[in-house]
Protein backbone atom coordinates (compact mmCIF):
# COMPACT_ATOMS: atom_id res chain seq x y z
CA UNK A 1 0.00 0.00 0.00
CA UNK A 2 2.66 2.42 -0.64
CA UNK A 3 1.50 3.31 -3.73
CA UNK A 4 -0.38 6.05 -3.12
CA UNK A 5 3.06 7.90 -2.21
CA UNK A 6 5.07 6.73 -5.59
CA UNK A 7 4.72 9.50 -7.81
CA UNK A 8 6.11 12.00 -5.71
CA UNK A 9 8.61 9.59 -3.93
CA UNK A 10 9.59 9.25 -7.94
CA UNK A 11 10.23 12.70 -7.87
CA UNK A 12 11.72 13.08 -4.59
CA UNK A 13 14.37 10.21 -5.47
CA UNK A 14 15.13 11.41 -8.74
CA UNK A 15 15.70 14.59 -6.99
CA UNK A 16 18.23 12.92 -4.91
CA UNK A 17 20.03 11.21 -7.19
CA UNK A 18 22.13 14.01 -8.33
CA UNK A 19 25.60 14.47 -6.35
CA UNK A 20 25.38 18.57 -6.78
CA UNK A 21 21.92 18.31 -5.68
CA UNK A 22 22.46 16.39 -2.33
CA UNK A 23 24.56 19.19 -1.53
CA UNK A 24 22.48 21.69 -2.08
CA UNK A 25 20.26 20.46 -0.05
CA UNK A 26 22.91 20.05 2.75
CA UNK A 27 23.88 23.44 2.32
CA UNK A 28 20.62 25.22 2.44
CA UNK A 29 20.02 22.47 5.70
CA UNK A 30 22.49 24.68 7.52
CA UNK A 31 21.25 28.07 5.74
CA UNK A 32 19.74 29.92 2.79
CA UNK A 33 21.59 30.82 -0.21
CA UNK A 34 20.92 32.77 -3.40
CA UNK A 35 20.62 30.69 -6.34
CA UNK A 36 23.98 32.87 -7.45
CA UNK A 37 25.63 31.85 -4.30
CA UNK A 38 25.33 28.43 -4.69
CA UNK A 39 26.09 28.77 -8.57
CA UNK A 40 30.09 29.83 -7.14
CA UNK A 41 30.05 27.45 -4.18
CA UNK A 42 29.45 24.61 -6.58
CA UNK A 43 31.39 25.88 -9.52
CA UNK A 44 28.87 26.12 -11.81
CA UNK A 45 26.44 28.14 -14.16
CA UNK A 46 23.36 29.96 -13.26
CA UNK A 47 21.58 28.48 -15.21
CA UNK A 48 23.30 25.12 -14.60
CA UNK A 49 21.76 25.51 -10.57
CA UNK A 50 18.69 26.87 -11.40
CA UNK A 51 18.24 23.50 -13.85
CA UNK A 52 19.27 21.90 -10.14
CA UNK A 53 17.37 24.21 -8.35
CA UNK A 54 14.24 23.43 -10.35
CA UNK A 55 14.13 19.74 -10.03
CA UNK A 56 14.23 20.32 -6.28
CA UNK A 57 11.29 22.16 -6.00
CA UNK A 58 9.33 20.50 -7.74
CA UNK A 59 10.01 18.01 -5.66
CA UNK A 60 9.04 19.46 -2.55
CA UNK A 61 12.35 19.52 -1.34
CA UNK A 62 13.40 23.10 -1.71
CA UNK A 63 11.02 26.87 -2.52
CA UNK A 64 12.52 29.68 -3.62
CA UNK A 65 11.35 32.95 -3.26
CA UNK A 66 12.18 35.78 -5.24
CA UNK A 67 12.87 39.52 -3.55
CA UNK A 68 13.94 42.11 -5.48
CA UNK A 69 16.28 40.35 -8.30
CA UNK A 70 17.47 38.21 -5.63
CA UNK A 71 16.06 34.23 -5.63
CA UNK A 72 16.05 32.83 -2.10
CA UNK A 73 16.61 29.17 -1.62
CA UNK A 74 15.72 27.19 1.59
CA UNK A 75 14.91 23.87 2.48
CA UNK A 76 11.64 22.64 1.38
CA UNK A 77 8.29 22.22 4.09
CA UNK A 78 8.27 18.58 3.33
CA UNK A 79 10.54 15.76 3.71
CA UNK A 80 9.93 12.14 2.98
CA UNK A 81 9.30 11.47 6.52
CA UNK A 82 6.58 14.15 7.04
CA UNK A 83 4.81 13.46 3.89
CA UNK A 84 4.84 9.67 4.33
CA UNK A 85 3.69 10.21 8.29
CA UNK A 86 1.23 12.57 7.13
CA UNK A 87 -0.46 10.49 4.48
CA UNK A 88 -0.42 7.96 6.79
CA UNK A 89 -2.10 9.50 9.50
CA UNK A 90 -4.62 10.96 6.31
CA UNK A 91 -5.50 7.63 5.85
CA UNK A 92 -6.26 6.45 9.35
CA UNK A 93 -8.75 9.07 10.01
CA UNK A 94 -10.38 8.31 6.73
CA UNK A 95 -10.42 4.29 7.77
CA UNK A 96 -12.20 5.31 11.10
CA UNK A 97 -14.56 7.25 9.20
CA UNK A 98 -15.20 4.92 6.69
CA UNK A 99 -15.14 2.02 9.43
CA UNK A 100 -17.76 3.72 11.73
CA UNK A 101 -19.92 5.24 8.07
CA UNK A 102 -19.96 1.15 7.29
CA UNK A 103 -21.74 0.52 10.64
CA UNK A 104 -24.23 3.36 9.89
CA UNK A 105 -24.52 1.57 6.16
CA UNK A 106 -25.12 -1.38 7.81
CA UNK A 107 -28.72 -0.22 10.29
CA UNK A 108 -29.83 2.02 7.28
CA UNK A 109 -29.67 -1.67 4.74
CA UNK A 110 -31.58 -2.87 7.73
CA UNK A 111 -34.41 -0.65 7.97
CA UNK A 112 -35.03 -0.51 4.39
CA UNK A 113 -35.39 -4.59 4.57
CA UNK A 114 -37.66 -4.27 7.39
CA UNK A 115 -39.32 -1.69 5.66
CA UNK A 116 -40.30 -4.00 2.77
CA UNK A 117 -41.21 -6.82 5.10
CA UNK B 1 11.83 3.70 4.99
CA UNK B 2 8.80 5.18 4.48
CA UNK B 3 6.92 2.68 6.81
CA UNK B 4 4.72 4.81 9.16
CA UNK B 5 3.11 6.22 6.23
CA UNK B 6 2.39 2.46 5.00
CA UNK B 7 -1.11 1.49 6.06
CA UNK B 8 -2.35 -2.30 6.08
CA UNK B 9 -5.43 -4.03 6.52
CA UNK B 10 -8.02 -0.96 5.23
CA UNK B 11 -10.22 -1.14 2.54
CA UNK B 12 -8.80 2.63 2.21
CA UNK B 13 -7.04 4.15 -0.77
CA UNK B 14 -5.42 7.04 -0.12
CA UNK B 15 -3.54 9.14 -2.97
CA UNK B 16 -2.08 12.88 -3.29
CA UNK B 17 -1.01 14.81 -6.31
CA UNK B 18 0.18 18.23 -6.39
CA UNK B 19 -2.97 20.02 -5.85
CA UNK B 20 -5.13 17.03 -4.64
CA UNK B 21 -6.27 14.10 -1.75
CA UNK B 22 -8.20 11.79 -3.43
CA UNK B 23 -9.82 8.96 -1.07
CA UNK B 24 -11.44 5.86 -2.36
CA UNK B 25 -13.63 2.55 -0.64
CA UNK B 26 -16.38 0.38 -1.53
CA UNK B 27 -19.15 0.36 0.37
CA UNK B 28 -22.05 -2.90 0.39
CA UNK B 29 -24.89 -0.78 0.10
CA UNK B 30 -26.50 1.26 -2.66
CA UNK B 31 -25.34 4.82 -2.99
CA UNK B 32 -28.48 6.28 -1.91
CA UNK B 33 -27.75 4.78 1.31
CA UNK B 34 -24.32 6.27 1.47
CA UNK B 35 -26.05 9.94 0.22
CA UNK B 36 -28.11 9.70 3.17
CA UNK B 37 -25.58 8.75 5.53
CA UNK B 38 -23.59 11.73 4.60
CA UNK B 39 -26.31 14.56 3.73
CA UNK B 40 -28.45 14.07 7.48
CA UNK B 41 -26.37 15.45 10.23
CA UNK B 42 -27.75 13.34 12.94
CA UNK B 43 -26.13 10.37 11.14
CA UNK B 44 -22.91 12.50 9.32
CA UNK B 45 -21.78 13.84 12.72
CA UNK B 46 -21.90 9.95 13.92
CA UNK B 47 -19.08 8.93 11.54
CA UNK B 48 -17.74 11.89 10.53
CA UNK B 49 -16.77 12.51 13.97
CA UNK B 50 -15.66 9.37 15.82
CA UNK B 51 -15.61 9.04 18.83
CA UNK B 52 -11.92 6.72 18.91
CA UNK B 53 -10.87 10.88 17.55
CA UNK B 54 -11.13 12.45 21.09
CA UNK B 55 -12.79 15.54 19.80
CA UNK B 56 -15.76 16.87 20.93
CA UNK B 57 -18.11 18.06 18.62
CA UNK B 58 -20.12 20.72 19.98
CA UNK B 59 -22.35 21.76 17.07
CA UNK B 60 -22.98 20.83 13.29
CA UNK B 61 -25.70 22.76 10.97
CA UNK B 62 -26.10 21.17 7.17
CA UNK B 63 -28.49 22.37 4.46
CA UNK B 64 -27.35 19.71 1.59
CA UNK B 65 -28.66 20.84 -0.74
CA UNK B 66 -27.16 22.67 -3.80
CA UNK B 67 -26.25 26.99 -2.35
CA UNK B 68 -27.18 25.52 1.00
CA UNK B 69 -24.62 26.22 3.94
CA UNK B 70 -22.86 23.95 6.71
CA UNK B 71 -21.06 24.62 10.19
CA UNK B 72 -19.46 22.74 12.47
CA UNK B 73 -18.15 23.86 15.33
CA UNK B 74 -15.22 21.25 17.65
CA UNK B 75 -13.77 22.17 20.87
CA UNK B 76 -14.59 21.39 24.54
CA UNK B 77 -15.15 25.18 25.35
CA UNK B 78 -17.71 26.87 23.04
CA UNK B 79 -15.86 30.23 23.83
CA UNK B 80 -13.21 28.41 21.72
CA UNK B 81 -14.48 26.44 19.48
CA UNK B 82 -12.84 25.72 16.54
CA UNK B 83 -15.07 25.92 13.14
CA UNK B 84 -15.18 24.63 10.15
CA UNK B 85 -18.19 26.21 6.86
CA UNK B 86 -18.54 26.81 3.75
CA UNK B 87 -21.07 26.03 1.22
CA UNK B 88 -22.74 23.60 -0.90
CA UNK B 89 -21.62 24.50 -4.44
CA UNK B 90 -23.61 21.27 -6.24
CA UNK B 91 -25.61 18.78 -4.96
CA UNK B 92 -27.09 15.98 -7.31
CA UNK B 93 -29.19 13.84 -4.50
CA UNK B 94 -27.46 10.02 -4.80
CA UNK B 95 -24.64 10.99 -6.97
CA UNK B 96 -22.71 13.71 -5.41
CA UNK B 97 -21.75 16.23 -3.24
CA UNK B 98 -19.60 19.62 -3.69
CA UNK B 99 -18.73 22.19 -1.04
CA UNK B 100 -16.48 24.81 -0.46
CA UNK B 101 -14.03 24.95 2.82
CA UNK B 102 -14.26 28.45 3.44
CA UNK B 103 -12.66 28.85 7.26
CA UNK B 104 -9.49 29.22 5.37
CA UNK B 105 -8.94 31.48 2.49
CA UNK B 106 -6.75 29.32 1.22
CA UNK B 107 -9.10 26.04 1.44
CA UNK B 108 -10.25 23.24 -0.59
CA UNK B 109 -13.21 22.34 -2.64
CA UNK B 110 -14.57 19.04 -1.52
CA UNK B 111 -15.88 16.72 -3.28
CA UNK B 112 -17.73 13.50 -3.02
CA UNK B 113 -19.28 11.25 -5.45
CA UNK B 114 -20.94 7.73 -4.91
CA UNK B 115 -20.79 5.56 -8.26
CA UNK B 116 -23.12 2.60 -8.21
CA UNK B 117 -22.39 -0.91 -9.52
CA UNK B 118 -24.14 -4.14 -8.89
CA UNK B 119 -25.87 -2.92 -5.37
CA UNK B 120 -22.01 -1.56 -4.76
CA UNK B 121 -20.99 1.72 -4.32
CA UNK B 122 -17.06 3.17 -4.67
CA UNK B 123 -17.37 6.48 -3.17
CA UNK B 124 -14.64 8.82 -3.96
CA UNK B 125 -13.66 11.89 -2.27
CA UNK B 126 -11.41 13.84 -2.92
CA UNK B 127 -9.89 17.46 -1.61
CA UNK B 128 -8.50 20.12 -4.27
CA UNK B 129 -6.67 22.90 -3.40
CA UNK B 130 -6.18 26.37 -4.70
CA UNK B 131 -2.32 25.74 -5.46
CA UNK B 132 0.32 23.24 -4.52
CA UNK B 133 1.23 24.93 -1.64
CA UNK B 134 -1.70 25.27 0.25
CA UNK B 135 -1.45 21.47 -0.01
CA UNK B 136 1.75 21.40 1.13
CA UNK B 137 0.56 23.93 4.33
CA UNK B 138 -2.21 21.49 5.21
CA UNK B 139 0.15 18.99 5.62
CA UNK B 140 2.78 20.48 7.39
CA UNK B 141 0.15 22.93 9.79
CA UNK B 142 1.55 25.17 11.65
CA UNK B 143 5.13 25.91 11.07
CA UNK B 144 5.93 24.99 14.86
CA UNK B 145 7.19 21.55 13.26
CA UNK B 146 9.97 22.83 11.36
CA UNK B 147 12.87 21.99 13.34
CA UNK B 148 12.32 18.71 13.81
CA UNK B 149 11.54 18.32 10.22
CA UNK B 150 15.01 19.47 9.00
CA UNK B 151 16.70 17.19 11.37
CA UNK B 152 14.95 14.54 9.70
CA UNK B 153 15.48 15.83 6.48
CA UNK B 154 19.08 15.85 7.37
CA UNK B 155 18.97 12.27 8.73
CA UNK B 156 17.71 11.23 5.44
CA UNK B 157 20.28 13.15 3.61
CA UNK B 158 23.18 11.31 5.53
CA UNK B 159 20.97 8.28 4.50
CA UNK B 160 20.96 8.99 0.88
CA UNK B 161 24.32 10.16 0.77
CA UNK B 162 25.93 7.53 2.81
CA UNK B 163 28.00 10.46 4.76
Amino acid sequence: MVQFAAPRLDMTFAALSDATRRGVLEQLARAEASITELAERFHMTLTGMKKHVGVLERAGLVRTEKIGRVRTCRLGMLGLHEEAAWIGSYQRLWDTRFDALDAIVEELKARETNNVR
Amino acid sequence: MYAEGEQTGGRTKVERTEREMVVTRSFDAPARILFEAWSKPELFTRWWVPKSAGINLLSCEMDVRTGGSYRLAFGDDPAKAMTFFGKYVEVVPNERIVWTNEESDQGAISTVTFEERDGKTLLRFSELYPTKEALDEAFVGMEGGMPEQLDQLEVLLVELTGA
